[in-house]
């Protein structure tokens, strides 16, 4: 399946591209466009204003895709916290590693494509998704 | 060689958020008024605000505009440049006042801090450098009150590190969690 979204990812889109690829659609194909316009009529589009998986009540494109999908691991809403507060910094959720997220992405997005900037936080994710795995089962901060 | 060319470029581009709510309910109102005191926008009218145009402050303003449109109300998004560069001027001297003020009120939070007990330094030092990093995030010309909350917060900083280093012989803490 196609996903489009606005070019020049950071976090948010960032994490759901990743979020789309290991959960929803494993094939996922990305398009980035500079216009809402430009979105293929064959994509869905997500984290762009007037579209169904972004910004809504409050909530980041993220948690928006796991509301839509009834994702309800408490793993990936630990994450969306994080997400959450480094793209929205509204203090909403206590998450300390977003202020590193958001310099980490925002640094990637520096030297290198939109695509590059996919490959290289995808491993991020995973290793924040396993640390948040191991964190909830543990009870506490794990080694 | 020797001379660094001073540029004079003209005014730059601004991001524009033309917006016009309901009176009621007053929730997205108020919401919206707090997003965008944390944005640091400069009012430039009823329903008018702005901030130098770059990748993000464009996106979070077209958020916004989401927003507004989700409850029931109007929203524009703009590019523009100010007509002249005095006019460019005077909008970012009232965004640097702006945020003087709230550098300043961080390092008197720290000065205040100084004289009190360990355990409310260190709280008061956590508090600082989260303040000090929120105005930071929406300071786009800085005033040179900016380096005296910097340095307020590093006096505080080496106070709490100094008493880290030499313990009072009576210390009352809470149990490690």
């Amino acid at each position: 399946m196609r996903w489009a979204t606005r070019a020049g990812v950071h976090i948010d889109r960032a994490a759901c591209a990743w979020l789309i690829r290991r959960f929803l659609d494993h094939e996922a194909e990305f398009v980035f466009v500079a216009d809402p316009a430009d979105v293929p009529p064959d994509a869905t589009p997500f984290d762009m204003r007037g579209v169904d998986l972004g910004h809504h009540g409050g909530d980041c494109s993220f948690e928006t895709i796991l509301r839509r999908h009834d994702l309800t691991d408490p793993v990936l809403w630990r994450i969306a916290e994080a997400v959450h507060e480094a793209d929205l910094d509204d203090e909403r959720f206590d998450a300390p590693e977003a202020a590193g997220l958001d310099v980490l992405l925002r640094g990637l997005t520096m030297i290198g494509t939109d695509e590059q900037t996919l490959t290289v936080s995808g491993p991020v994710f995973d290793g924040l998704y396993e640390y948040h795995r191991r964190r909830l089962l543990l009870g506490r901060e794990p080694a | 060689m020797s001379q660094i060319p001073v540029e004079r470029p003209g005014p730059s581009e601004w991001v524009l958020l033309s917006y016009r709510l309901p009176r009621e309910p007053s929730g997205p109102r108020t919401t919206l008024w707090r997003r965008l005191k944390r944005l640091g926008v400069a009012q430039l009218g009823d329903g008018l605000v702005a901030l130098p145009a770059d990748a993000r402050t464009r996106e979070q303003l077209e958020w916004l505009a989401g927003d507004v449109a989700e409850a029931s109300g109007t929203a524009g998004l703009w590019v523009a440049r100010p007509a002249s560069a005095a006019q460019e001027r005077e909008v970012a001297a009232g965004m640097a006042a702006a945020r003087a003020q709230e550098y300043l009120a961080v390092a008197k939070q720290c000065r205040g801090a100084a004289a009190a007990e360990p355990a409310d330094r260190v709280r008061a030092l956590h508090r600082a450098r989260a303040e000090w990093r929120a105005v930071n995030r929406r300071d786009f010309f800085p005033p040179p009150e900016r380096e005296v909350a910097a340095a307020a917060l590093r006096e505080l900083a080496a106070v709490v590190a100094g008493a880290a280093d030499r313990p009072t012989p009576v210390q009352v803490s809470e149990p490690a969690p």
